[in-house]
């Protein structure tokens, strides 16, 4: 049966802004297929954002909707969750935003391990304002910033997340529709820090400089490189060589702040 | 027994002509009629359901029953 | 019952004040010379089930509130200079996206790193041209421990009753030396609680004006409420605009919270002012300076008298005017080059010379310095 997303958009909001083709109205639909599935309460999660595409997202769910400014999603997030640790709280936002403006903000969310799950957009470039780089743009590709190709290494922002001390990391593609939500809904379930990294596609700022004939080949790239960490097991390393791991790659159960902070107010009321 | 055949739903007010539908149907069901998508074959249709997770749009409904 | 009295530092007399007035969030950065704040409040909050946070950064503080007062919190943060900077495009946010909060920031040298723990007032025009935008801005300025108490008070009241950001600016000497300090009874000063909904969730709308120039702000999950907010020019609805009309009322309607109201934010003290040829205009610290140099020069047959600002934004342009109407002439002393002094330069229009006192060594502004130029006021 067809799945109903419309009970989670807002009246009248779409279609979207994003282009033909971007992936990230695909991660949307994971996202709204986990929440539907958990039985979130829309007045009872807060989807914050940070600025770019993807942080346009929350302006279509019928949540409690964030759009913060530019790379401080995971700090304005820490301060709703805080403040309501009941509440479900799920960031979204891109590779540009989320690792770097504001990189600092989401390796400090992962060291606290603050339960709150974090989507990140991974589509290698700053889309919205036309195509510049980004920590995740690969070496040596171009970007509207980078005509003579990329000279930065990028982040693998997976391995940051997992640095850093976050208790859930987990990697799908846009192209691998059916496993985003569920990799999201284990996200969401997860006590503590979760991000969920979807490597995305932008195919008018990214693919077009760097000889992408379609969207159907950025897709196609995307099924290519993807590897099932079960199957990466049998793998020899020469046949991960440009191979993109996928799945649930981290897992660890560890104490999360606003229960660390709970144990804090019962120290300092029975000290008082 | 005849095969329960789907209705394929396409909101053409939606759709942005992708293709991402077209191309990735197992059974080439769909096609693009001119920007936006279009069935062409329901009768190949397989309910994989995955024109309607791949849509970026939320362009694509495939009702079963 | 007597009341409840201690010997409290300026910054501890700050975090008390937030917790008078209901502050049950607070989000910290280490700063010198405010540091203080934020480790009373780490102490106190939690003692009645608020929370305190140090974020990673100043930037990450000043989110970490605004998302706390978006969830019902009633919220403060405290820095200093460098951190204000840092903190200026989210207090932007907090203006545009109409959020109450409070930040408390203590004065000192600058620019930069400056002089950290040098007392300075060169701030007060960060407090309202920091961040980009025309937007409403309030800040006021202590000059005593128990004023900064009571005014960080004021300041969490006026925030939720025109639900923007306001700022309290002591300067390093107001927020580092110790006073005695009486503390008032729990009912004793009004408290405004935030103006909350009145209509059910599915009509709610977050920037609703048929409620007036303040519309009231539902809490993320509480009751049902859920809406949009963004930091782009936005409709009633709360969702992005770009169309003319639209932002253009609502930007003047933001500004007016605080221009149609000036008289009800503006505080000021007039010290002797009445038959007063020489006005000297002070706020902070310096003022205490400036009431000592305003007594010795009446001892001298000088009629000095001063003007003591509160209020530092909205400016007090009317009082300033009519003074400047009827006195000889200003004296301005302050620690910076002469940021109150344009204003109130801007408010003379020529009728009345301003003589200023300009000190930015980190050192405080004596009585001999002031009491000197007011001789000179001819």
């Amino acid at each position: 049966m067809a799945f109903d997303y419309d009970k989670w958009i807002r009246p009248g909001k779409l279609p979207h802004i994003w282009c033909p083709g971007c992936g990230h109205g695909i991660v949307m639909k994971g996202l709204i297929r986990a929440i539907d599935t958990l039985k979130l309460e829309k007045e009872n999660t807060a989807i914050v954002s940070g600025i770019g595409c993807a942080s346009r997202l929350p302006g279509y769910m019928d949540c409690c909707t964030l759009h913060t400014a530019h790379g401080r999603a995971a700090a304005f997030a820490t301060g709703v969750k805080m403040a309501k640790p009941e509440m479900n709280v799920i960031l979204v936002g891109g590779d540009g935003d989320g690792t770097a403006i504001g990189g600092n903000h989401f390796i400090h969310a992962c060291r606290r391990n603050i339960d709150m799950t974090y989507i990140i957009m991974n589509n290698y470039i700053y889309g919205m304002t036309g195509g510049q780089f980004s920590p995740a743009t690969p070496t040596g590709h171009k970007a509207s910033t980078t005509p003579y190709g990329n000279p930065d290494p990028n982040f693998d922002i997976a391995k940051l997340a997992i640095g850093a001390g976050a208790t859930f990391v987990a990697r799908g593609t846009a192209f691998h529709a059916n496993q985003i939500d569920k990799l999201i809904a284990e996200a969401i379930q997860h006590k503590g820090f979760s991000v969920v990294e979807i490597l995305d596609d932008c195919p008018t700022t990214y693919g077009r400089r760097n000889k992408y004939k379609s969207v159907i080949e950025m897709m196609n790239r995307l099924k290519e490189v993807a590897v099932p960490v079960k199957a990466a097991e049998k793998m020899t390393a020469e046949q991960l060589q440009g191979k993109v791991l996928t799945g649930v790659l981290y897992k660890e159960e560890k104490p999360h702040y606003t229960e660390e902070y709970a144990k804090v107010i019962e120290r300092a009321q029975a000290a008082k | 027994m005849e095969k329960k055949l789907p209705k394929i739903e396409i909101i053409e007010k939606y759709c942005k002509g992708c293709h991402i539908c077209v191309e990735f149907c197992p059974t080439k069901v769909l096609e693009m009629q001119g920007f936006v998508a279009g069935v062409k074959n329901l009768e190949a249709c397989i309910k994989c359901m995955q024109c309607e997770l791949r849509c970026p749009d939320f362009a694509i409904k495939v009702i079963t029953d | 019952m007597s009341k409840k009295v201690a010997f409290l530092q300026g910054n501890e007399a700050a975090a008390q004040g937030a917790l008078y007035a209901g502050c049950n969030f607070f989000g910290g950065y280490p700063i010198t010379p405010s540091t203080e704040v934020a480790e009373v409040m780490s102490i106190e909050l939690p003692k009645v089930g608020g929370k305190f946070i140090q974020m990673e950064d100043e930037i990450g503080a000043m989110a970490a509130i605004l998302g706390a007062a978006l969830a019902g919190s009633k919220v403060m943060t405290s820095t200093s200079g460098p951190g204000l900077s840092l903190k200026q495009e989210l207090i932007g946010y907090g203006c545009i996206a109409e959020i109450p909060c409070v930040i408390y920031n203590v004065m000192r040298g600058g620019p930069s790193t400056g002089m950290p723990t040098g007392p300075s007032q060169s701030d007060v025009m960060c407090a309202k041209w920091g961040t980009h935008g025309d937007h409403p801005a309030i800040c006021l300025t202590p000059a005593s421990v128990q004023e900064t108490y009571e005014e960080v008070i004021r300041a969490f009241n006026l925030s939720e009753k025109y639900r923007t950001p306001v700022m309290v600016m002591p300067d390093e000497i107001v927020a580092h030396m110790r006073e005695r300090i009486v503390f008032p009874e729990p009912g004793e000063i009004e408290v405004t609680p935030r103006k909350a909904p009145t209509v059910p969730p599915e009509q709610y709308k977050p920037y609703d004006t048929s409620f007036g120039d303040v519309p009231p702000l539902a809490a993320f999950g509480s009751g049902g409420y859920k809406f949009h907010v963004t930091g782009l020019n936005k409709m009633q609805d709360g969702f992005p605009t770009t169309k003319a009309e639209i932002v253009q009322a609502e930007e003047e309607r933001q500004v007016r919270k605080v221009d149609a109201n000036v008289d009800d934010i503006v505080q000021f003290e007039e010290y002797l002012l009445a038959d007063a040829e020489v006005a000297v205009v002070a706020y902070g610290s310096t003022s205490r300076s400036a009431r000592y140099a305003v007594n010795a020069a009446r001892e001298q047959g000088i009629k000095a008298g001063m003007f003591r600002i509160k209020t530092f934004w909205p400016f007090p342009d009317k009082q300033i005017k009519a003074l400047a109407a009827r006195v000889k002439g200003f004296v301005v002393p302050e620690m910076n080059l002469g940021m109150c002094a344009l204003e109130i330069e801007r408010n003379a229009q020529g009728k009345a010379p301003i003589l200023g006192i300009f000190r930015v060594d980190g050192e405080p502004i004596n009585p001999d310095q002031i009491l000197e130029k007011i001789k000179e006021v001819k």
